[in-house]
């Protein structure tokens, strides 16, 4: 066993010896090997960033992981739509009970809106103060509905960027108004803008469920019919749509549907990830960079191996057995590409915690995620094997080296 | 006690055309524990071979080479390479010391293939032996800042770091001028009398060959004992070639 001990720690220290004295060389056959794992786990790590960005997008949509949603319930017999208030006081029971802290309506309805050049249709989602966080609403300006908006006499409102240019883009500290057209005219406030989106030029518009409640005409809420969303723990969803199913549908009684689904990304059918594919790119990129650069080294150690034969030899007169001169060759390398490696990676999260970089990759991040360690572990490993792959050939040939052709070499 | 034993060994090699070549012929040799032996001949008379043999680097076509009295055919690679690293020292005619390295760390080659307290202690055991062999100065000196003289100290050094039973110098002094060829042979001698280990120099210089106490000469693959008084006196009067 101490014999075990002592010829790893030499063949480490010889393949550092050889490194350091080789080191002009080593560096420069290392630069291929250092800037295919700053490639490799650079890629990883902007891979993380850009599929935040994507995940923080699909939620924008269908809400954080995992969120419940509650369909408004209809009578079985005659498709008659449930009573919103009994609705509204059994989820209120519900929420309760079970300790949700994010729920809310989201009901979707459109307002006419009065603009300088006329009256326009705004499509208008009916939504609660949890709605920004549990799906990861960002503005381009101004701040989300709080409480305090729960209480305004002119209701507060979110537009869309298409909205807010078209009312002038006024300074939001001025709290603008604008005025909605129904039965009588009534004025609110413009408290926030959503970023401009290339695919998307409707006007539209968010607005506190309670607001509308209190503003519309009676058979405007009545049509509104909301929905409810639950975003609770991803590990009790299933528990909890069942639970919720049961709470709801008890109030109504025999004869009415209620559905509960979840609708978040992490439970859409067809399966699997649907970053899945990008992810397969991104890897597949990364191991061709790390081929071209694993084959430079072996190219460079094929080299440097035959012009150490002589030394190899010498190695064999003073006791260094075939197996001996095998690991530390191989050791020359994979040492060797592990520094590279360390390197790489730091080259590599430099890049990725780029405030710049990462901007260009993921604008409007909101969570940025720290750089994956799996991608500096990934880099490492794939350095490690690089460097055994690449050495193996050397080390074949250095064990084959004859020792006595090779001192009077 | 005897250390190193061959018996009728013989060493051939196949040339291109399938025929033989014999370079060695039925080699008797004998070497005990602090003996110092020389093996004279002429280049081509198969002196390397022959050294390639007593170091453990070659086997045999035919015979039989004992060492401490492990026939070498029942030893494999693996364990001969290390029996070759614990009991031998090699000291090169053209010292061989490894390049880019410092005086120490060639000292200290040796050492990394062994194990325990001379693994451990591998740069203290190499710096006494290079401070034995008047080079305590220059442990951190390249070779190409070295003179001859002093890397063939260094080789020395090296050779002797591990304590070996048997020291196998191959031309010692032929990339040396006679002054300090004397002086290294003189250390040569000194330190492997001191170590207690065997000494066979092989050289084709009769007076090196003068300072050991067993007299061989190699001709033509033949190993007979030689009286080496009389090889000097011949080369006195040249008529010795």
């Amino acid at each position: 066993m101490r014999g075990w001990g002592s010829a790893l720690v030499g063949s480490v220290v010889e393949a550092w010896d050889e490194l350091r004295i080789h080191r002009g060389r080593v560096l420069l056959s290392l630069i291929g090997v250092g800037v295919a794992v700053a490639a490799l786990a650079g890629v990883v790590g902007l891979g993380a960033i850009a599929q935040q960005a994507q995940i923080e997008q699909l939620e924008r949509g269908s809400g954080r992981p995992a969120t419940l949603v509650l369909g408004a319930p209809y009578e079985i017999a005659t498709g008659k739509p449930g009573d919103t208030a009994v609705l509204a006081d059994a989820v209120a029971v519900a929420v309760a009970r079970y300790k949700i802290a994010y729920w809310g309506s989201v009901g979707y309805t459109q307002s006419m809106v009065q603009f300088r050049d006329g009256v326009d249709f705004v499509d208008t989602q009916t939504v609660s103060t949890s709605y920004g966080p549990m799906h990861r609403v960002q503005l381009a300006s101004g701040t989300w509905f709080t409480e305090y908006d729960e209480r305004r006499l002119a209701p507060a409102v979110i537009v869309s960027d298409e909205f807010y240019q078209r009312i002038g883009s006024p300074n939001l500290e001025t709290s603008p108004t604008v005025t909605l057209v129904s039965d009588r005219e009534i004025t609110v406030v413009v408290i926030g803008v959503l970023p401009p989106s290339p695919f998307d030029s409707t006007l539209r518009m968010f607005m506190l469920g309670s607001a509308f409640a209190a503003i519309a005409t009676p058979t405007a809420v009545a049509q509104l019919s909301p929905a409810y969303e639950f975003w609770v723990p991803t590990e009790s969803a299933e528990q909890m749509t069942t639970l919720l199913q049961r709470d709801v549908a008890g109030a109504f009684g025999a004869g009415w549907q209620v559905d509960v689904s979840r609708q978040d990304y992490l439970a859409w059918e067809g399966g699997g990830d649907p970053l899945g594919p990008i992810r397969v790119v991104l890897a597949g990129i990364a191991v061709l960079i790390l081929a071209l650069g694993a084959l430079g080294l072996v190219n460079i150690s094929l080299v440097t191996v035959r012009q150490r034969i002589q030394e190899i030899g010498i190695r064999r007169a003073f006791g260094a057995t075939a197996s001996r001169v095998f690991f530390a060759v191989m050791m020359e390398s994979v040492v060797a590409t592990v520094v590279a490696g360390i390197i790489g990676v730091g080259l590599a999260i430099a890049i990725v915690q780029n405030p710049w970089v990462r901007e260009q990759v993921a604008p409007g991040l909101l969570d940025v995620p720290p750089f994956p360690i799996e991608a500096a572990v990934l880099g490492l490993g794939a350095a490690a094997l690089v460097g055994a792959l690449a050495g193996l050939l050397p080390a074949l040939v250095a064990v084959r080296v004859k020792v006595i052709d090779a001192i009077r070499y | 006690m005897s250390l190193l034993q061959l018996e009728g060994v013989t060493r051939s090699v196949e040339l291109p055309g399938g025929e033989k070549l014999e370079i060695l012929r039925g080699i008797d040799l004998d070497v005990a524990v602090g003996d110092h032996v020389s093996i004279v001949g002429r280049s081509g008379s198969g002196k390397s071979t022959l050294l390639n043999l007593l170091g453990l680097l070659d086997t045999p076509t035919s015979g039989r080479i004992t060492f401490d009295g492990d026939p070498l055919e029942k030893l494999s690679g693996a364990r001969r390479d290390r029996k070759r690293g614990r009991d031998i020292g090699f000291i090169f005619q053209q010292f061989h010391l490894l390049p880019g390295r410092t005086a120490l760390e060639n000292a200290t080659t040796p050492l990394m293939y062994a194990t325990g307290r001379q693994f451990w202690n591998r740069a203290k055991i190499a710096a006494d032996m290079l401070d034995r062999v008047g080079l305590s100065r220059r442990l951190e000196s390249m070779p190409d800042t070295l003179s001859g003289g002093e890397q063939q100290r260094v080789a020395i050094a090296r050779a002797l770091v591990r304590g070996p039973r048997l020291i196998l110098a191959d031309e010692p002094t032929g990339a040396l001028d006679v002054e300090t060829g004397a002086a290294v042979m003189q250390l040569l001698d000194d330190v492997a009398e001191q170590s207690g280990a065997a000494l066979i120099t092989i050289t084709h210089d009769a007076n090196v060959a003068a300072l050991a106490r067993r007299h061989y000469r190699l001709d033509r693959g033949v190993l007979a004992p030689v009286d080496v008084t009389r090889v000097l006196a011949l080369e006195a009067s040249g008529l010795h070639q």
